[in-house]
């Protein structure tokens, strides 16, 4: 099945955006296809370079950066939720890509699945 | 997928409205999304539940919010064919709410035909 993830919340402040990550990896591991994760509200944040968590706690950032270099999964920002919370190209992640709700739109479209992770 | 590029595929999009139009942004960012998936050509409904319903509610006063109001930006989803509106009637009852408080005309539908209909959906996407 080819799936895509919608995630509207922030790195660590809320379970959404580690139930998405999990999510992919399951899928992934049970030969499904993720084809884009797509971060809108507070998911924006997930998209910062900037995240420099204690060194035992996770890498929220990191972990989509390499979700999306092993499975070439294509991490897309909403521009307009970004630009209201300070994401922008200076402090994207590595594979990251601000774009525009039409891209969801499209995620919609083209995938068996789109997949929500909120509150 | 290039054959997608057209869209000749319509896929059917529920967008559930369930917070509060104030208190937290997801009432309009979620307005905002639907008003750009509505320029793409596909069935697209709006389901108003739980506090979701106070978004329609007439005579929202936000100048002491400091936050633009934009309860008469869903008059304008007629405009962008996004013709299929529905608002849960135990919600509306249980905030002491009728139809006539609404900004926009709706169908008022029960819980449990909404949940029939979020059932038929292709994508379901909570705000």
């Amino acid at each position: 099945m080819k799936i895509g993830i919608l995630v509207k919340e922030g790195p660590y402040n809320h379970q959404a955006s580690d139930t998405a990550y999990k999510f992919a990896e399951a899928a992934i591991k049970k030969g499904h296809r993720i084809d884009a994760v797509f971060f809108y509200n507070d998911g924006v944040n997930n998209a910062s370079k900037n995240m420099d968590p204690p060194q035992d706690d996770r890498d929220i950032g990191n972990r989509w950066v390499e979700l999306c270099q092993k499975e070439k999964v294509q991490m897309m920002v909403c521009i307009a939720a970004a630009k209201r919370r300070g994401i922008n190209d200076d402090v994207l992640i590595d594979c990251g890509e601000i774009t525009g709700l039409g891209n969801l739109t499209d995620i919609a479209i083209r995938n068996d699945r789109l997949v929500t992770f909120g509150d | 997928m290039a054959d997608n590029e057209d869209y000749e595929i319509v896929k059917k999009i529920m967008h559930i409205m369930r917070n509060a139009p104030h208190g937290t942004i997801y009432t309009y960012e979620g307005l905002e999304m639907i008003l750009i998936m509505a320029a793409y050509d596909q069935d697209i409904s709006v389901a108003f539940i739980d506090d979701g319903v106070y978004a329609l509610k007439k005579g929202q006063d936000t100048e002491d919010l400091e936050i633009k109001g934009f309860s008469n930006t869903f008059k304008a989803l007629d405009g962008y064919d996004v013709e299929k509106l529905y608002v849960d009637q135990l919600s509306l009852e249980e905030r002491g709410l009728t139809e006539d408080d609404l900004v926009i005309d709706v169908e008022v539908l029960s819980s449990v035909e909404i949940g029939k209909m979020m059932a038929e959906q292709d994508v379901v996407v909570h705000h």
